[in-house]
Order: structure tokens, then sequence, then C-alpha cells
């Protein structure tokens, strides 16, 4: 299901992987052959004399769609193995449509929404009754929209239903709910500045869109303290109203489903739909960034630029440069920095290709603080030798290879195959894309490769953040010799006025 | 239901949407349905398969499951199993190498010129720098010696072209497990390969690898605050087991851990009688011979003797206070057994009715009535479960509220489970929600793999994943009243908190 919106290509794993306690030690990533050097003939290769059979035969069964004469869509998709139904709306209109002043608006919105409740049952209401039948309803904002899901056991499905269905259409919301959400989120922001992973993809993503445009700010604790229940119910005015994408998938009949939602949707007047976005960006001076952080002894390194979509026409070449760069074991940058000279764990990165706007090109490295200068050369090395280094053929088949060859786990389950019919339809890409997004990757050439490498990669743009240790960090940083180091304040400011957290 | 993962963190991803439910009768069908599905063969050399058919995708999944973890690192070698767990995707004699006759010589070459130099590292009087110096020289030379033969990551590169998709391992106190996903006509390339790493690995790239391994500390525990207090919270709540140490190792001991002492720590635990192996997906039961030829390589040995240490009883509670520029957090633990113990699914109860959900004890007073905390939970088992293990609880304060009053209010929740019984609805929830996980987790075919490889090697039966709803269903309110007594008394207790100190300066601090 990780197959989220604007995701790289093989999901590169140096994120944050979060989870504290049971440590499970991640390996790594994945990756690409860096070096044209490797392969020699001494050895035999016993595993290429492994039959590979033809793989059995396979017929994915797409969803139902239904474009009613609203404008609302409907993707009906059975799946009998096991006893449940589950649904979700997919709403227009998310955190880079609200006031920059309210920031947080939407996450707050998506957290008091379902916690409020409805007129007929109050959100700790919902919770029991959902809790007794071990069901679901939930709701969630998110950068370009908001959404509404439900799942239950199939028993209990037209109950749930029904319940989900009015928290769409009469939520009543509550202020002692909206002061939770508050809470929660103030909770985040003072915290914020405690993980150095969290610092350096927040003030790296600023880096790359500008500070305060709507795809890196960061909400505050005035942002969401002038956050009001009107505006909640503001905002909500819009939801019944939008392009709605209704999905659902289960144990059920469709032709039954189908006349309930439309039972449910049909009735709705014509949509409005949301007015094209005007995006523009302010990209940060090329340059080292610094912020200093003293309980650490490793350096996050972030090299990032302004990226772009996947529009863009060069996505296909674009995803096999990636996969070259900082896909897997073998890509470049994995194999010189960690395999070649292990000076980190977590090491990758390429170009992120959002749906609707540009993406970043982000290459990030851990590593201890008094190799950080080394590491970060490293890192920028492999970077500038994509317009250096020729593409070699072998670079591209393998690449290829590792996309095209595990293509089907994007569509090996019906719930993949689901949640990618609804991202290309929110999207407004065509209902085959993976298909002709698989055949434009296996046309990519190395001259597309050299291509997109010269149009999209450009080092004397990169900024560079580094978050670490300053007293470690020897050599310092003045040693990149990419201009004065400029340092990063993140202080969080605290508001005047007591904080809508605080108050007794 | 054994594999909690704590810190789900509601306060951060609260909207993570569904669970599920049904009925009990359902369940008995699902295990007779999943009994014509799966095959257990237990192969000559000890090694177990299991086979589980599913053929909606082409596609399987499958599941190392090896019985050995850092719980297993011998003395002064902390870090050891996971060290090995790297080590494994680093190739066989066949893959990853371009002369391996040479390459074998190079790298025992490696292992003397690394024991002359940790020799005279380590004298604790009259070191000779300037032959320390020499020393590491030659260990440098040694080492590029040897790579002269290395074909890097030749092993994953193969995988990765193959289509392997979310390939990885982990490595966990208890056990060491690894996975991926594969198309279903690479069923025998991959059987090649795992068979193949598990019988006939090579120490090769050692110790850059270790150093790979340390900067994987550097990043879990030293640079992040839950990381650090965590490893303080272990190491003082444990006296004597090894759940009290550091399960990525501490940095002395895995500074020198060597590719000598790894392959040691497999010929004693990677044999055949301590793996299971579980495969999910469009495979058949005409695929055995062919997995058994492959998997008959790994070497047929005893399973490894058991730990005999045993964490005596606490007798005076513990706290650990760490004061830093990073905002408050709140943690306890109370000894409790393994999960062998009759109680085991007690302990499930007391977890779920705590901490499951906006409808748990902890949420709703620490979180909504009380409101100082943003998050509240209470989990088992913790670190791991072979052994006796941890109860914890665990809460994120509020801005402007202390650790103190989350200890109070923390310890207010667990004296009722103490002294009333819990509900009839909340126990209700429990056994109805567990047999929601259980299918839930069914769902997924590598999920179902690392399943049934665990439950194997846990029960020695994986029906015990059915069978052990009955156990649940027992449970009644006399046991979580008994239980709650008898583990959550204060000198079983080990506490560890965050307070937070002002900043010495504006910037980069916490604040």
């Amino acid at each position: 299901m990780n197959q989220g919106l604007g995701a790289r290509e093989q999901g590169l794993g140096t994120r944050d992987q979060g989870s504290g306690f049971r440590v499970l030690w991640q390996i790594g990533m994945l990756a690409l052959l860096a070096a044209p050097v490797l392969l020699s003939a001494q050895q035999a290769k016993p595993w290429e004399q492994i039959a590979t059979p033809k793989l059995h035969e396979f017929h994915p069964q797409q969803p139902k769609r239904i474009e009613l004469k609203n404008g609302i869509v409907l993707f009906l998709q059975e799946d009998h193995e096991l006893p449940f139904v589950s649904g979700s709306i997919m709403i227009p209109g998310g955190s880079r449509d609200e006031d920059a002043a309210k920031a947080g608006l939407v996450e707050l919105y998506g957290q008091a929404w379902r916690t409020s409740g409805t007129a007929k049952m109050n959100g700790d209401a919902m919770d029991e009754f959902l809790a007794e039948r071990a069901a679901r309803i939930e709701t969630g904002g998110d950068v370009d929209s908001t959404s509404l899901g439900w799942n239950s056991l199939k028993g209990n499905a037209d109950e749930v239903y029904a319940l989900a269905m009015d928290l769409l259409f009469h939520p009543k919301w509550d202020a002692g709910k909206l002061k939770l959400a508050q809470q929660q989120e103030a909770t985040s922001i003072i915290r914020r500045n405690d993980s150095e992973n969290g610092i350096a993809s927040r003030e790296s993503t600023k880096l790359v869109y500008g500070a305060n445009n709507p795809y890196a700010r960061q909400t505050e604790l005035a942002t969401i303290g002038s956050v009001k229940l009107a505006d909640l119910e503001s905002w909500h005015e819009r939801t019944p109203k939008g392009r709605l994408i209704v999905s659902v998938r289960g144990d059920f009949d469709s032709a039954a489903m189908e006349t309930k939602l439309r039972a449910t949707f049909e009735v709705l007047p014509q949509i409005v739909r949301e007015p094209a976005r005007k995006d523009s960006f302010d990209s940060a001076k090329p340059g080292v960034y610094f912020i200093d952080k003293k309980d650490v002894n490793q350096s996050n390194i972030q090299i990032v630029a302004l990226g772009t979509d996947r529009r863009s026409h060069d996505e296909a070449a674009l995803a096999v440069l990636n996969d070259i760069l900082g896909g897997g074991f073998a890509s470049r940058l994995f194999q010189t920095v960690r395999t070649k000279l292990g000076l980190a764990y977590a090491v990758g990165g390429g170009f992120s290709l959002p749906y609707d706007h540009p993406g970043a090109f982000d290459v990030d490295v851990m590593t201890k603080s008094a190799s950080t200068v080394e590491a970060t050369r490293a890192a920028l090395d492999e970077i500038a030798s994509l317009n250096q280094r020729p593409f070699t053929e072998e670079e591209l088949k393998r690449a290829k290879e590792n996309i095209l060859t595990g293509f089907l786990f994007r569509f090996d389950t019906r719930a993949k195959i689901l949640s990618n019919q609804v991202r290309l339809e929110f999207y407004g890409y065509p209902a085959n894309y993976l298909e002709t997004y698989e055949a434009a990757l296996e046309k990519v050439t190395v001259a597309d490769l050299t291509a997109v490498a010269h149009k999209y990669v450009h080092p004397e743009k990169l900024s560079v953040l580094v978050v670490g240790n300053g007293a470690e960090i020897k050599p310092g940083l003045d040693e990149l010799k990419m201009g004065a180091v400029m340092p990063v304040d993140i202080t969080i400011p605290r508001p005047a006025a007591p904080a809508a957290t605080n108050k007794k | 239901m054994r594999k909690i993962t704590p810190f789900r963190r509601l306060w951060l991803c609260l909207p993570v949407l569904f669970l599920f439910g049904f009925g009990s009768a359902l369940l008995a069908q699902d295990l007779k349905s999943f009994e014509q599905k799966i095959t257990v063969d237990k192969l000559p050399n000890g090694l177990t398969l299991i086979l589980c058919e599913r053929h909606d995708a082409p596609v399987f999944s499958y599941d190392t499951f090896v019985d050995a973890g850092d719980v297993n690192d011998p003395a002064g070698q902390s870090g050891l199993a996971h060290m090995f767990e790297h080590l494994a995707f680093k190739g066989t004699s066949e893959i990853g190498t371009t002369d391996y006759a040479a390459e074998k010589v190079a790298l025992e070459k490696v292992e003397a010129a690394n024991a002359a130099y940790e020799a005279e590292y380590l004298k604790p009087v009259g070191r000779d720098e300037e032959k320390l110096k020499a020393l590491k020289a030659a260990f440098a030379a040694a080492q590029a010696g040897a790579q002269k033969f290395v074909v890097p990551n030749q092993f994953t590169d193969i995988a990765e072209r193959n289509g392997a998709n979310n390939l990885n391992a982990g490595t966990g106190l208890d056990d060491t497990s690894y996975f991926w996903s594969m198309p279903q006509n690479r069923l025998e390339l991959w059987a090649y390969l795992e068979s193949g790493r598990l019988s006939d690995t090579v120490p090769r790239e050692f110790y850059k690898e270790r150093d790979v391994v340390l900067e994987e500390r550097r990043m879990r525990t030293d640079s992040n605050p839950i990381g650090r207090m965590v490893e303080q919270f272990l190491a003082t709540a444990y006296v004597a087991h090894n759940y009290g140490r550091s399960g990525v190792g501490w940095p002395s001991e895995l500074g020198q851990i060597t590719a000598t002492q790894a392959m040691e720590f497999h010929k004693k635990y990677y044999t055949a009688s301590n793996i299971v192996v579980a495969v999910v997906g469009d495979v058949s039961k005409a695929d055995l011979p062919m997995l058994e030829k492959y998997f008959s390589r790994v070497p047929a040995g005893p399973k490894p003797d058991e730990m005999t240490t045993v964490e005596p009883k606490q007798f005076a509670e513990k706290r650990v206070v760490i004061r830093e520029q990073t905002q408050p957090f709140y943690l306890e633990g109370y000894h409790k057994p393994s999960y062998r113990d009759k109680d085991d699914a007690v302990y499930g109860a007391i977890g779920d009715i705590m901490s499951n959900g906006r409808v748990s004890r902890l949420y709703r007073s620490l979180v909504e009535e009380q409101q100082i905390a943003a998050a509240a939970e209470g989990f088992s088992p913790f670190p791991g479960d072979k052994y006796p293990n941890l109860f914890a609880f665990y809460a994120v304060p509020l801005p402007g509220h202390t650790t103190t009053e989350i200890g109070e209010a923390i310890h207010k929740e667990i004296d009722k489970l103490k002294n009333a019984d819990v509900s009839d609805a909340e126990l209700e929830m429990y056994k109805t929600r567990s047999r929601a996980d259980l299918l839930r987790g069914l769902a997924n075919n590598q999920g179902l793999a690392n399943t049934l490889a665990e439950y194997q090697t846990r029960y020695g039966d994986w029906r015990e994943l059915f069978l052990e709803l009955d156990k649940v269903d027992k449970v009644t309110k006399a046991d979580i009243r008994r239980v709650a007594n008898q583990v959550f008394v204060d000198s079983n207790r080990t506490v560890a908190e965050i307070v937070s100190e002002a900043p010495k300066s504006a910037n980069g601090g916490g604040k």
C-alpha cells in the first residue's frame, strides 16, 4: 500500500523509520550498481543457469468506475477473501489551500471531524460503538486532500456506512475536541527540534520550496492557536460539494453496493471544482546551511534542489536515473558512500515525482560528525558524476530490471489496484497510466539518461543542509568551499499571549 | 498478537485507518482452510519449511526466521548477531567474488592483521604507537588485498534485478528475520540465493560493514533522545539477563567484533534445526522437492543450548533521570514472565484495555480528561518475549506538564486495575479485537510469512496462531486483577524520564 502519492520509485528506505522500541535493525535500502566496474568473468555464475519460467498468467481485477451526473466518481472493488467491507472518500483541498495565518487548520480539521462526531452520536459514543464492533471510522487531512474512511465486518457494514455518511453530512463540531487536537499539534511543535531527522527533513523542504511556501511552511503555536470552531465549520462547507471520489472494497455484491452509493451521492448537487493552483517557488540561495545540535554525534546531510513532477514527460527516464543514483544497493551513492567508504548506514536519494506539483531533488546521508565533509563531498561527487561519468548500457539494463521485474508489486493485490485508480482519478491521470508508464520505462535509453541528467541535475544550484554537532565536525564545513556557511535559526516562536495549549 | 509495535505514536499519526472485526465461528473455518493451504516439511538436516498457497497473484513472500538474536551475543561482543545479519548480504563463495580461492586466502590475512593490530591496541601498558601505526597500515593493506576480489553488493543486485520487493532483514534480541517478496517464476532463484547465504556465508568487507553499523548505532541510539533513554532504561531494569544489554552493541564492543567471531556465531546458531523458512503466495507442493534440494545445503547441527541466566527478582525501585535540552518523556516498566507463561493472554488483555485506541483507559484519562499527555500507552512484551520481560508504560507530557504528574496519573490507572474489576464491555472489546487483529494479519503475504515462521519457532506449531484465541477467550476479570496485583508493585518498577533543562544558547537547543 505504500506506493504513496509522489513517492519515489523504490521507496528509499533512508527515511526515519520512527518507531522506537522493538528496534529492528534494518539493513538498509535498495540500490543500484554504480560503477561500471564490477563483473569480471573469472568465476562461473551458477544463478544464471537457473531457468526463469514464464510467469503465471495474471489479470489484475480493475475496480468498476461509475461517474455520476453530478461529477462524483465511484469505484467498486469486490474482494471476497475476507469478510470485510471498507470504504474511503477522497475530497480535494488540503493544507496547501489553507490560510497561511491559520497553518495547521486542515490537520486540526482532520482530527476534530471524527472526534467531534455527529448530532446523533458524539465522538466519544462513536468510539464505543465502533470499538464494540472492532470497526473503524477515521478522518484525516493531507497536503492536497481530506478524507473519510471506514471499515467493518461485513455483518456491520450497513450500520457503519450509515454512521460514516452521518459524519460526512451532519458533523457536529465540538470545541473540546478542537482544543484536544490543538494540544496534540502544540506538542508536536514544541518537540520538533528534538529529532535530528525531523529538523533535517523540515528545514531542507524549506530550502527547496521557500520557507513560506504551502508545501514547506510549518505550523506554529500562533497559527494553530488562531483556528476557531467556525474555521472548521467553514472548511467543511466545501466538503460535500467537492469532487468526491468514493471507493469501496471488500465482501459485497457490486450491484447492490452501486444502488446504495447512488442513493447517497446521486442526490447531491453538481460538484464545485477546486480552482487550478498557481504555485510559485522561492528556493533558497545555493550554498551550505548549518544547524547546530549539541546532543548528536552524527550529521544529517541533505543535498537539495527544486525538481520536477510526474507530468514532465521525463518521468520514466528520471525514475531510471533515480535508481542509478540512489535507488538501491547497487546505486552509485550506496556503492560509494556506504559500501566502498563505510561512511553511512543511511544514504540514498533522487527526484521525488509528485503527481501535480514539482518535487524535491534530495540526497541524504547520515555520517559521524568527523566525516561530515568527506561524506558530503562523496555524495556531491556522485551527483556531479551524473553529468560527467557516462551512463553505461550495463547500468541502464540493471536499473530497468530493478524497476520492471518487480513492477507487478504495484498491483499484486486488489487493494493496491483500487488505491492506484483512486490516485490516478484524483490527479486527472488516465486509468491506464501504469501501463503506459511501464512501456515508457522499457524504452528509456542511455541517451535519454544523459539528456535528463543535463536538463535536471545542476550541481551549481544545490543547497547543502547539515544538521549536526558543530563542535565535533572537523574538518569544518567551510572546507566544502561552497561559500560562507549560513546558520539556520530553528528557534520555536512562542506567542506573546498564552498559547492555546496552556490554558487551565 | 505478540509482536506489539511499541510507540505507535498515536499522538503523531492518529488518522491511520482500519481495523477489522468478525465472529469466532469464522475463525474455526479459517483454521480449517489454512490447514488445507499449509504444508510443513521438516528436512533431514532439521530445517523446517512452511509453504502456504495463495494464488491470487503470481508473487510470493518469504521469511527466514532464525531463533537467535542479540540476546545470544557472547559477553564482550554485544551487537554480534546484528553484525552477522549484515554479513548475510555480502554474498557467498559463488556470489560476490571474482576468485573465491584467492579471496579466501586474502580474508585469512585480514583476520591475522586485525588480530595483530587489536593485540597492540588493547595493551593496557606499554603500547608502542609506532608499531600500532604500522599494524594499522598492514591491516588496511590486507583489506585492500581482499577487496580486489570483491564484486560489491552482487547478492542484493541479483535479488533486486529479479524483482525482489521490500528486501530487508531485522535482528531483534530474540531472533533474526530475513525477508522479501518476488515474482513467482523466481522461486528457484530465491531458493538458491537464500540457502546459499545461510550455508555458505563469506565474511567479506566485514570491517567496513562494522563502520556502517556504528553509523546505524549513532542514528538510532546516540543521536536520538528516545533511543538514548531506552538504552539506559533497559540497562537499569536488568542486572543479569542480556535484555539489559544494548542490542546494537556498546560502542567499544561493537567496534571490536571480528569476522572470526561473526562466523563462530553463524556456526553455532545458524544450524538447520534453528531455522524456519516460511513461503506464502503463488507456490505449491510440487515446488517442495526443489526447495528441499536447496535448503538441504544448510548444515545440520544441534539446536543451540538455551540461555540459563534468569533475571533475579527485583526488590528495589530504580530510576533513571536524564536532564537535557529535549522535551520531557516518561517511561516505566515492571518485570513479568515470558510468552510461555500461562497468563500470557492476560497481559495482552491489560495492554489492550489500557491502551487500544480512544476508548482505552490511559487515553481517556491522561489525554482526554486530565489533558496532561499527548499520548499514553501500556504494552508488553518489551524488549523481547522469549525470556521474562517487561510490561511498560509511557506517556508524552503536554507542554507545561511534568513527568511527575504523568507517573502519578499512570499509577492511579494501575491502582484501578488492581482494586476493581474491568467492565464486561472492556473485556469483550479486547476479545473481539484480538480475533480482528488475527484476521487482519492474514491478509498480507509478507505478514503471514513472518507470523507463521515465528509461531512455528516459538510453539512448534503454526496452528497456535489460531489456537491461542482460546486462551484469549478464557481471560477473566479476576485474572486481570490478580496479575495486576502480582506485577504492578513499586519494588518491581524501573522508571526512566527525560527532564528538560533550560537551553544554554538561543540556537539549536530544544526550545
